[in-house]
């Protein structure tokens, strides 16, 4: 009974996920549609909400670039009138350049704190709160252990949780589902006309948990993402660290 | 006792507007087409001007006459306050519209020792207060009326001498209708005396019962009843201890206790608390306390309790704690009803969210949460502008015309370029440390800045990409000068 066994795999693999606090949830089609093939990347095939991502940006500009991402997923979790908590102790964004990601800015709350310790406390008092649509929090360091409370918050809310890591000491295990580096690419205008066209990434998944890692480069136009192409499929060595 | 204030609403304006008391203004209201003066203040009524005249009469009279809008209901508010101020003096306290006060002082006047004293102390309080005031202390109601607006020399009749007090005063002295004051007037009916001792049914025939239900209640042969302004119950519990308290979990007990009783009598009268104070009275006399807000009213105990439960370790109890007190001191209205509707909706008007505001403004501040709403103005620093609450809507809609940085420095940053030809974006810049060579650029928008707001020059802004792809928003302040330097600057970064 080869095909019955499949199925039992299949299904206990289905059960594994929502052991480790996956659960799928429905209402991220639109999220899914704009993403194009990044999603089956995923477990399920689908964006994992309820979730907190890891970001990296190195560099000033990668910051800004992994906020244009960011932001261009959080148009798709906001989109029913949800609002959202953005955090951080030296905040840069512009609020009025969220509008061109099809978010409403005063839909979104900035919180400003001093320090470190205290974007953690409140990073896991909001995910707490089932009320909000995301949860973004700008931190350099991030521990184990503050991950998994983090992931812990999130499993009981289904909130989802962005974590922007500027400038990280070390790329230590984290408890978060997945860990993304953005950078920019040269944008192009159709036709080779002069200017700077649509903003372009480069979108490197190192890890993800039970799913594939990868490497795409997608365009943000007309308020959703555009698959470009995949560039190649990474290194089976970084793929051990995953999980 | 009765108080009249015989400038009310002028006064008010001249509290409000200190200007005001140098100047003769008067109070205005249309009534059938035509501005009339509803209040004059001392300067204009000594100049001639009375109520009742029209406004245009009354600006020939005194040239200059600054008039205000008047608000027919605000005499009864403002004598509303002013009652609920002389509580104080005494429990039963009413009010005499248009424009006096009634005050039963019966068994309170000893407290400040005698009739007189206490007389002229409420009366000074009063004028401090700026409202220029007169008031009679009399066995009835009428008589203090009269003697307050009338009484010549004496304020305070002694008991039983009313009805000579009332001699010499003039009708209307009697609260009596205009028209029937006048009648009497008419008539050389001109002073109490002169209709006190005509028989009663003389009087009743000719003038109605009106004149003696008046005379009667002025001169005590008539009950009258005042009606007290209910004093406002201050929303605060309290629980003394037998025992001192020093431990963090029994001022937790405590505090859990006095917010069970004040949540159940906000719930019962359908109100929400916005700010609280927990005061801790401690054996050596100090007082410790902590004090919390909220976004929105609540009378949640849970929620509550973990706002103030944060700043529990900030009480030192040291010897112990004898006394607790929780105060709402800003209470709102709160319907259960508007708790239902709130629940479904999504958004910025979740309880939870408002819940999770509170909790973060009260461990970190209240000034690290902002929201923003967009403002009407092209310099990208004043787009936009902080919200005032958590719920305000932006009203001109946020702008999407121009191409604008995800993330924008706070002050902008100088960089060094090299410019080929005037007007043009830069080849080169170089920030901090690092060349970038420019391949594509957008640009130049240029944004003024606004001269009733700043002085300074123009900004050209471009939009630049970098051989790595990196986009930057860099600006070049003023018109494009060989000898100057330092002329750009990085202001963001594209996504």
């Amino acid at each position: 009974m080869p095909g019955s066994k499949t199925d039992i795999i299949v299904q206990l693999q289905k059960d594994m996920l929502s052991w480790q606090g996956f659960k799928t949830t429905g209402n991220n089609a639109v999220l899914d549609r704009g993403l194009g093939p990044i999603k089956n990347a995923f477990p399920n095939a689908s964006f994992p909400l309820g979730a907190v991502h890891e970001f990296i940006c190195p560099v000033a500009e990668d910051a800004a670039a992994t906020s244009g991402f960011v932001a261009g997923i959080l148009a798709s979790l906001m989109h029913n009138n949800g609002a959202s908590l953005w955090i951080s102790s030296s905040r840069t964004i512009f609020p009025p350049s969220l509008q061109s990601f099809g978010i409403a800015p005063d839909k979104v709350i900035f919180i400003d704190v001093q320090k470190e310790k205290e974007i953690m406390w409140v990073m896991e008092e909001a995910l707490k709160c089932n009320g909000l649509s995301a949860v973004i929090g700008e931190m350099r360091e991030l521990s184990f252990i503050a991950s998994r409370r983090l992931q812990l918050a999130v499993e009981q809310s289904q909130v989802t949780g962005f974590i922007l890591r500027h400038d990280p000491r070390s790329l230590n295990a984290t408890a978060c589902v997945t860990r993304w580096k953005i950078t920019s690419l040269p944008s192009e205008l159709a036709g080779g006309m002069p200017g700077v066209g649509f903003p372009r990434w480069n979108v490197e998944l190192l890890k993800v948990r039970n799913g594939h890692p990868g490497k795409w480069q997608i365009e943000f136009a007309a308020q959703r993402f555009r698959y470009i192409s995949k560039i190649a499929a990474i290194t089976p060595l970084q793929q051990k660290k995953t999980g | 006792m009765a108080i009249w204030f015989r400038y009310l609403r002028t006064d008010w304006f001249a509290r409000r507007r200190p200007v005001l008391r140098e100047m003769p203004f008067v109070l205005s209201a249309p009534d059938h087409g035509r501005m009339v003066v509803t209040a004059a203040n001392v300067l204009a009524q000594g100049r001639g001007v009375d109520t009742g005249m029209s406004v245009a009469d009354a600006r020939v009279m005194i040239p200059g006459l600054e008039v205000l809008d008047d608000q027919p209901e605000r005499s009864a508010k403002l004598l509303k306050g002013i009652a609920e101020w002389c509580i104080r003096y005494s429990p039963a306290v009413a009010t005499d519209p248009p424009e006096g006060l009634m005050l039963d002082i019966t068994g309170c006047a000893h407290l400040w020792g005698g009739e007189r004293p206490y007389l002229a102390e409420i009366l000074l309080r009063l004028n401090h207060f700026g409202y220029n005031t007169r008031g009679a202390i009399a066995d009835t109601i009428g008589s203090a009326w009269a003697i307050a607006r009338f009484g010549q020399d004496t304020h305070i009749i002694e008991t039983g001498q009313q009805s000579t007090a009332l001699l010499l005063l003039p009708p209307p002295a009697l609260r009596l209708e205009v028209p029937m004051a006048e009648r009497l007037e008419k008539l050389g009916l001109r002073q109490v005396s002169d209709f006190i001792s005509m028989p009663r049914v003389a009087l009743r025939r000719r003038f109605g019962p009106q004149l003696l239900l008046r005379l009667n209640q002025a001169l005590g042969y008539e009950q009258e009843m005042i009606q007290p302004v209910q004093p406002i119950e201050p929303y605060q519990e309290r629980l003394p201890c037998l025992e001192p308290i020093v431990t963090a979990t029994g001022i937790e007990i405590a505090l859990q206790r006095l917010l069970d009783s004040l949540c159940h009598r906000l719930q019962a009268e359908e109100k929400g608390l916005r700010m609280a104070l927990f005061k801790c009275y401690r054996t050596d006399g100090k007082i410790e306390q902590i004090s919390i807000g909220t976004t929105r009213a609540s009378h949640n105990t849970r929620h509550l309790f973990k706002l103030l439960e944060i700043n529990i370790p900030s009480i030192e109890p040291a010897p112990g704690i004898e006394l607790f007190i929780l105060e709402a001191s800003k209470v709102e209205p709160l319907s259960p009803m508007q708790e239902k509707l709130w629940e479904h909706t999504s958004g910025l008007d979740k309880i939870g969210l408002s819940e999770l505001l509170d909790r973060i403004g009260g461990k970190i501040g209240g000034d690290s949460i902002h929201r923003y709403l967009p403002d009407e103005h092209y310099w990208p620093e004043r787009s936009f502008k902080p919200a005032l609450s958590v719920t305000e809507t932006a009203e001109p809609g946020w702008k999407n015309d121009r191409l604008r940085p995800v993330q924008l420095l706070a002050r902008p940053e100088l960089v060094e370029v090299t410019a080929p030809v005037p007007d043009y974006p830069p080849m080169l810049f170089r920030y901090k440390g690092t060349l970038h060579k420019i391949v594509r650029a957008d640009g130049p928008e240029r944004v003024e800045p606004e001269w009733w707001l700043h002085q300074g020059e123009h900004r050209d802004y471009y939009c630049v990409e970098d051989d790595e792809g990196k986009r930057y928003w860099l600006f070049r302040s003023g018109h494009y000068d060989a000898a100057k330097r330092d002329q750009w600057f990085i202001h963001g970064f594209f996504a």
